[in-house]
């Protein structure tokens, strides 16, 4: 059995206390995880300046082809993970074994890193708006206007408390790299592959290894690096998100609450934008933030809702090495069972209809796991508490609402697909600061153009735009 | 919170690992890791020793059956108890094996008073402390003591080498105090040795109240405040050259020394007794290597696990050892107290050496007597230690059928 340890700055540790990840459907063990206590990752980040001092001294376009190197060795190289060697078909049995996707999900989650990876240059192009890295990598230099900039890195790692079940999450870290900034990670006790491949591609790319630190552990390690990282990442609940709101030295991300919106002007011809709707609520299982979550329209919600039920109400389990298997597994059965407690509490309320009530039973336990499978209801008003839902499964309320009355209405919302071209309704939407992500236009919420900052940007988090004037000093000769 | 000793380990480890060439291994690879001995070791009580230490125990618990049992000697609460007992304890109970006709104690009859019912009608009149466990919510549980902590700790004193924790040093007392026993008892153990106490206070029932409301940026300021007084005092010239402390505070104090250029070793401490919460065998690889600078006699700072609570005394650990795995083995105070580990369904029924069971606990002092109380805990039963000639645990940690509801390892 493949044994995982902990990382420390570049070197493996080998822990006394492991624990297991298990295949989600035959219970078998796949990996032992070495594990950290609290107190080692705090004993190490004193040592923490060491990894920036190790990125600064390759020089950012050096750094950049290594980064694209690391991307096509994770693509596609075997690697060395724990204490074995990985395929790329290892990676993605072992991904869909202990997180319930389907394969097909997780090499497309893989390709979407190995993507941000490949095209990192031109994503840095896209965050930096074009400034020029090397401002970056000294802290100031001109910009093409003839004036000095100054971006003083704030911290010499990012930390990042990451999540179990969602392997696409990764592309929000990667960056770091290459704008010379260490990673300290946590990985998931689910999901450690993503993290572990790509460090061992960055190593074996020729990135400094020191850069680098892997802490599975428990709840002490993740908060020891909130703690101790001066910029850190979390993946959590909506409850994290709160918890951290305001923080400037972590950035929380949880529930996307994405949503479709349908503007008076086409809603008549909502079945043109079925497949848009369908493709929102049903890629990579529902269990992105960037799912849609809602669908919101003035008129003929109940025959959106009866529709979207009908392309995916029927919709079967199957195994997870199956290229058509669009469900994923929930790896703890009980979680599956308290979701489905919560949304038969959404369904119980008046004005809240199941549109998939007729396909058959939607919780499937297994002996070891469960499923739920996609459910769409109808809401009469943005009132009903099911409007402000969102789950870890193809799951979608269509949502009776005005259109003059949409925009706050709809809460706090990551991807916005505004179907309109109401040039009026176009610019609230613009002016809307609860929408993050806004697409205008026929265009599903789980696509993103990744030349664009999701969830804030990566360079306004690790840097600080501040003054810097110089004045050549004139230095008298030694005598 | 009886069950302050939380302790989770993992098992079955191994080392085979050679690393790779993008994760070189620099940490020294161990002979063996695990947490339970079941080959014929070299610290391995005799038969005679073993044979010994039972007759004692078997001496003490008669003894002790007729004290807590005589209408002239006996608490109010025992003596209550002995109507309800199907046997007479004074004369069926004639050796350890015999307490098993007991039923179970159950600690919840600690809760509440009068205090007073729990003393020995033999010993009333005697300056008498009371002592509490738990009580973040509701009545905690308390148990009257007169000098049963001063002789725990005193026999305890007995088990640490002089050479580390050297007689006539001053102490540093850094963990909970108010109604609990440990303040008065470190302080008693210094005061044993020759040397005076520095006391540092840690509220665990506010540091519980301070996790379940998540004020975690008040749970950081309550440690740094604590760690702070205990660097103050540790860099004051006092000669301090002992301390107890829990193991997150121990962490926390190296780590605080660490940020001011310092450490443990630099203050002068040379001895640790440590205790009260989880203690595992990576957690004391952790410590030894990376916060006391190895092995004590590279580091010179030798540290000792403990385990304990109000109702047993305190348990000593075999010693730790690289070669051991960092197993950390608890001998109970015997015959004052006694450690079993027992089936979990058959509670009477001992388990096979290196088998795992739950951890049951007997306490006979003068003071109080326990006849058989479950513990939180689960573990294995370890081999008779040659200066610890009886059973032993191993691998402590929160009993299955609880550890998902404690709290564990707050402080």
């Amino acid at each position: 059995m493949l044994t995982i340890n902990p990382i420390r700055w570049g070197k493996q540790y080998k822990s006394l206390e492991f624990q297991d990840v298990f295949h989600f459907d035959t219970g078998e063990s796949i990996a032992r995880i070495g594990q950290v206590n609290g107190g080692m990752v705090q004993m190490d980040m004193r040592k923490a300046d060491n990894a920036r001092k190790g990125l600064r001294s390759v020089p950012t376009q050096e750094l950049i082809e290594r980064c694209k190197k690391a991307a096509y060795m994770f693509e596609h190289e075997t690697l060395p993970v724990g204490d074995g060697l990985q395929t790329v078909d290892d990676f993605i049995h072992q991904q869909s074994a202990s997180t319930g996707l389907p394969e097909h999900m997780c090499r497309n989650n893989m390709q979407k890193n190995c993507f941000v990876l490949s095209n990192i240059d031109k994503i840095l192009d896209a965050l930096t708006r074009g400034l020029d890295l090397e401002i970056f990598a000294r802290g100031y230099g001109e910009e093409n206007r003839n004036v000095t900039v100054s971006f003083q890195c704030q911290t010499p790692v990012l930390g990042a408390v990451l999540p179990n079940n969602s392997p696409g999450v990764h592309t929000l870290w990667l960056p770091a790299v290459p704008l010379q900034v260490g990673l300290v990670l946590k990985p998931g006790s689910q999901e450690p592959w993503t993290p572990y491949r790509m460090i061992s591609a960055y190593i074996e790319a020729g990135i400094p290894a020191e850069a680098f630190c892997l802490y599975p552990g428990g709840h002490d390690v993740g908060s020891t690096i909130l703690g101790k990282c001066s910029r850190s990442m979390i993946f959590g609940s909506a409850h994290t998100v709160e918890q951290y709101s305001g923080n400037p030295r972590v950035q929380a991300h949880g529930p996307g609450f994405s949503k479709i919106l349908i503007g008076d002007d086409v809603v008549d011809q909502w079945e043109d934008y079925l497949d848009l709707m369908v493709e929102s609520v049903l890629s990579n299982s529902g269990r992105s933030c960037i799912n849609c979550s809602g669908i919101w329209a003035s008129r003929h919600t109940k025959e959106i809702g009866e529709a979207l039920a009908s392309r995916m109400g029927g919709i079967e389990i199957l195994p997870p090495s199956n290229p058509k298997a669009a469900l994923a597994a929930f790896t703890n059965a009980q979680m599956a069972k308290g979701t489905w407690a919560m949304v038969q509490q959404d369904l119980a309320e008046a004005g809240v209809v199941d549109m998939t009530a007729s396909y058959g039973e939607r919780l499937v336990e297994r002996e070891r796991c469960a499923y739920l499978k996609p459910v769409v209801v109808t809401a009469d008003s943005p009132q009903r508490a099911v409007a402000m839902k969102e789950y870890m499964f193809p799951f979608v309320s269509v949502v009776k609402c005005e259109q003059k009355n949409m925009i706050k209405s709809i809460g706090s919302t990551l991807v916005g697909t505004a179907l309109t071209a109401d040039d009026e309704w176009i610019d609230e939407l613009t002016n809307a600061t609860h929408i993050d992500r806004l697409n205008i236009g026929a265009m599903p919420t789980n696509r993103l153009n990744w030349l664009q900052p999701h969830e804030g940007n990566l360079i306004d988090f690790l840097f600080r735009s501040r003054a810097v004037q110089i004045v050549p000093m004139r230095v008298a000769q030694a005598v | 919170m009886l069950a302050e000793r939380k302790i989770r380990l993992q098992y079955g480890l191994e080392s085979s690992f050679q690393g790779s060439a993008a994760f070189p291994i620099t940490h020294q690879i161990y002979p063996s890791y695990g947490s339970m001995t079941v080959s014929t070791p070299s610290w391995l009580a005799s038969n005679d020793q073993i044979a010994d230490a039972k007759q004692a125990l078997d001496k003490h618990t008669y003894e002790s059956v007729q004290w807590h049992f005589h209408d002239s000697t006996g608490s109010p609460f025992w003596l209550e108890q002995k109507a309800s007992l199907k046997f007479d304890p004074l004369k069926d109970v004639k050796g350890f094996d015999d307490l098993k006709k007991f039923p179970e104690f159950e600690d919840e009859c600690l809760r509440g008073g009068p205090i007073e019912r729990w003393i020995p009608k033999g010993l009333l009149g005697k300056p008498t402390y009371v002592f509490e466990t738990g009580g973040t919510t509701g009545i905690p549980k308390s148990r009257m003591v007169i000098d049963d902590f001063r002789i725990d700790y005193e026999n305890f004193s007995e088990t640490l080498p002089d050479h580390y924790f050297p007689k006539g040093a001053n102490w540093l007392m850094l963990g909970p105090s108010g109604p609990r026993r440990l303040r008065l008892a470190i302080e008693h153990l210094c005061q044993f040795r020759g040397g005076i106490c520095f006391c540092i206070d840690l509220d665990p029932r506010w540091v519980v109240k301070l996790i379940k409301k998540g004020w975690m940026e008040h749970l950081e300021e309550y440690k740094k405040h604590c760690i702070d007084q205990a660097i103050t005092i540790l860099t004051a010239n006092h000669n301090i050259k002992c301390m107890f402390t829990t193991p997150k505070l121990l962490e926390s104090l190296a780590s605080g020394l660490a940020e001011k250029g310092t450490s443990i070793q630099e203050v002068g401490i040379t001895g640790i007794f440590s205790g009260g919460t989880e203690f595992t065998p990576q957690w004391t690889r952790f410590c030894v290597e990376e916060l006391l600078g190895g092995p004590a006699e590279e580091s010179g700072v030798y540290m000792t696990p403990t385990y304990g609570n109000t109702l047993m005394g305190l348990a000593c650990s075999r010693p730790v050892t690289i070669d051991d795995g960092y197993t950390i083995a608890y001998y109970a105070p015997q015959p004052r107290a006694v450690v079993e580990v027992v089936d979990f369904d058959d509670h009477t029924k001992i388990v096979g050496h290196g088998e795992t069971g739950r951890v049951k606990l007997y306490t006979m002092t003068k003071e109080f007597f326990v006849p058989g109380f479950l513990e939180r805990d689960e573990g294995e039963r370890e081999l008779p230690f040659d200066k610890y000639p009886w059973d032993g645990v191993s691998g402590v940690r929160p009993y299955r059928g609880f550890a998902s509801t404690t709290t564990v390892g707050v402080y």
